[in-house]
């Protein structure tokens, strides 16, 4: 039996490392990469970066370019991030918690939302962005972005929502709450942890957004990270090891709010997709 | 609960005077959702109705579209080799994540199980790539495949088993495979942390039952764990051909679509033809035969699973 477990143990494990190599090849590769010369990664492209070289990495960091696309992307994630919670919300609020004529039909309306993601309505809404004027302008990115990640996320917070035990409520409304007092007072601060994974989903998908600023923003000052790295690749695709060093530094910030909030980011997955 | 309304209540509102409070929780509804309804209208509805009216010209972008050509952009589209080429790659996609990457992650979870040490480290690495952009995943996945041994790490290690370098992302038979274990590198993640939950779920009781009754570990998984981990599955399956039928910015990087349209998929037909080619007639009408795909699918899978969780939400 205890010899049964350990070979069984053995092909877990075997199995994970295997995945682990598979996962980590195209990291450590890049992240190598950036830490050689063009010379050294050219004669060894396979060996440890021994000893590191810091100089493409400064010489990105010196560039005010790419500080300028940290912004651009910092500006837009944070503004979409605190109106998409702010915004769904108050809607998922009102979906689980309040009666109303055509609750049916407005909730349906959101959940068509769910089925056309921006890579398939694209198109469409460019066209829309042309006639409001947002072409090349980081607004035109922020209302797509918050407008895209609406449906998603109400149907999160509303499933949160609905958890809360119907007996506050009530008691709340004998209390002689409002309708308002209810959601701002007692609901919104139960639900914290709902609304920590909702903004750090929002912010993780508007970060990596690529498709809804290659579409809008022309001019390189609006440029946001992902945009600017493409950039930079057609730019300096010869210098692999430049190019390496400037997508690994466009991976690090996500990579480090990946590490401080991957509670979040999986809670709210996991609420969004599995049921229960 | 729909309230119904006294009959003094119904007498007052014919005077066209509401309760107070019931006033008060319609103007709550009201504002509470007004700027969900105004943000999703103007920017996800009207762009798609709108793409309708677009669909029926022939329009190059500049000034109101005149040249009126009714469904001939629909015909076109499916008589085009290309578009057909996109479809076949999307059940490409399709069919290799259902048969390869969601066994392959529902394997990892299942190894990873209840209490293996190293569970949540595991965990943590494999969903990595998820939260990583398309646009960093795809770089990475250039590099790897860059044709020159010296360069690409997958051809350095075909060359060190005496195999040939290949152009991995430049030869029409290679293409889609290629792209499609950068997709799995990407996704595979996401669908394992859905089967970590829904494993989590399931009570251990069960499953010890079933093993005390005399079942080994094979029909307790087969019998017991995939049964009761069917609304996850059925969940992650949609997620994953949805997923698939809108593919666009990791193949779009790495390929643009070639060579010779080989993995071009639906979303880098839609975007050729719209911002490259500026038909934007011809693009809309390819936008809503991808909304019309997209609804389809999830109509009838939601009618043929019973399980109408992703319509009337949780």
């Amino acid at each position: 039996m205890a010899r049964n477990k350990f070979i069984t143990r053995f092909f877990q494990y075997a199995i994970l490392i295997i995945m682990l190599v598979f996962v980590f090849i195209p990291v450590i590769l890049l992240v190598f990469g950036g830490l050689k010369t063009r010379g050294e990664l050219l004669s060894h492209p396979y060996s440890l970066p021994v000893p590191p070289r810091w100089e493409n990495v400064i010489n990105i960091l010196q560039q005010p370019t790419f500080w300028q696309m940290l912004r651009n992307s910092l500006f837009v994630m944070a503004i979409v991030t605190v109106t998409v919670v702010v915004v769904c919300s108050l809607a998922a609020f009102v979906f689980a918690r309040v009666d109303f004529r055509g609750k049916t039909l407005a909730f349906n309306l959101f959940t068509l939302g769910l089925m056309f993601p921006i890579n398939v309505a694209i198109l469409p809404v460019y066209f829309v962005l042309r006639q409001m004027n947002l072409i090349d302008n980081l607004w035109g990115v922020i209302v797509v972005q918050i407008a895209f990640q609406l449906s998603g996320n109400i149907m999160i917070l509303r499933g949160f929502f609905t958890a809360i035990p119907s007996e506050l409520q009530d008691a709340a409304y004998m209390d002689g709450c409002t309708t308002f007092d209810f959601f701002w007072r007692i609901l919104l601060p139960l639900a914290r942890p709902a609304l920590s994974a909702v903004a750090a989903l929002t912010m993780i998908v508007s970060w990596n957004d690529f498709l809804v600023p290659l579409v809008v923003l022309n001019s390189d000052k609006f440029w946001t990270l992902p945009l600017g790295t493409m950039q930079f690749q057609g730019q300096y695709g010869s210098d692999l090891a430049l190019v390496s060093a400037f997508v690994t530094l466009s991976a690090l910030p996500t990579i480090l709010f990946y590490i401080f909030a991957e509670r979040q980011i999986v809670s709210g997955l996991t609420a969004g997709a599995v049921k229960g | 609960m729909q309230q119904v309304p006294a009959i003094p209540d119904i007498l007052k509102l014919n005077k066209g005077s509401a309760s107070p409070r019931k006033f008060r929780d319609n103007l709550t509804v009201f504002l509470f959702l007004l700027p969900a309804v105004v943000l999703f209208l103007v920017f996800v509805l009207y762009p798609i109705l709108q793409s309708f009216y677009y669909s029926l010209f022939n329009w190059k972008g500049f000034g109101p579209p005149v040249d009126f050509v009714g469904l001939n952009n629909f015909k076109h589209i499916l008589s085009d080799k290309v578009f057909l080429k996109a479809i076949k790659n999307a059940l490409l996609i399709i069919i290799f994540s259902l048969t390869f990457q969601l066994p392959l992650s529902l394997l990892l979870a299942v190894l990873v199980g209840r209490d293996l040490p190293g569970r949540v480290f595991f965990r943590t690495v494999f969903f990595m790539p998820y939260v990583l952009s398309e646009v960093i995943t795809a770089l990475m996945w250039l590099f790897i495949y860059n044709p020159d041994p010296e360069r690409g790490f997958i051809n350095a290690v075909v060359v060190l088993f005496g195999g040939t370098a290949q152009t991995w992302l430049a030869t029409p038979e290679l293409v889609m495979g290629a792209i499609f274990v950068a997709l799995t590198w990407k996704y595979f993640g996401f669908h394992m942390l859905l089967f970590m939950t829904g494993l989590q779920n399931i009570p251990e009781e069960i499953e010890e039952a079933g093993r005390m009754d005399g079942a080994n570990i094979f029909q307790s998984f087969w019998l017991i764990t995939l049964p009761l981990l069917g609304s996850t599955i059925r969940t992650s399956v949609y997620l994953s051909v949805l997923g698939s039928i809108q593919q666009f910015i990791l193949v779009w990087i790495m390929t643009k679509g070639g060579p010779v349209n080989a993995s071009e998929t639906l979303a880098t037909y839609m975007y050729r033809f719209g911002f490259v080619r500026f038909q934007l007639g011809y693009g809309s009408a390819v936008a809503i035969y991808m909304f019309v795909l997209c609804l389809t699918f999830s109509l009838i899978y939601q009618r043929l699973t019973r399980q109408p969780d992703y319509l009337t939400g949780l």
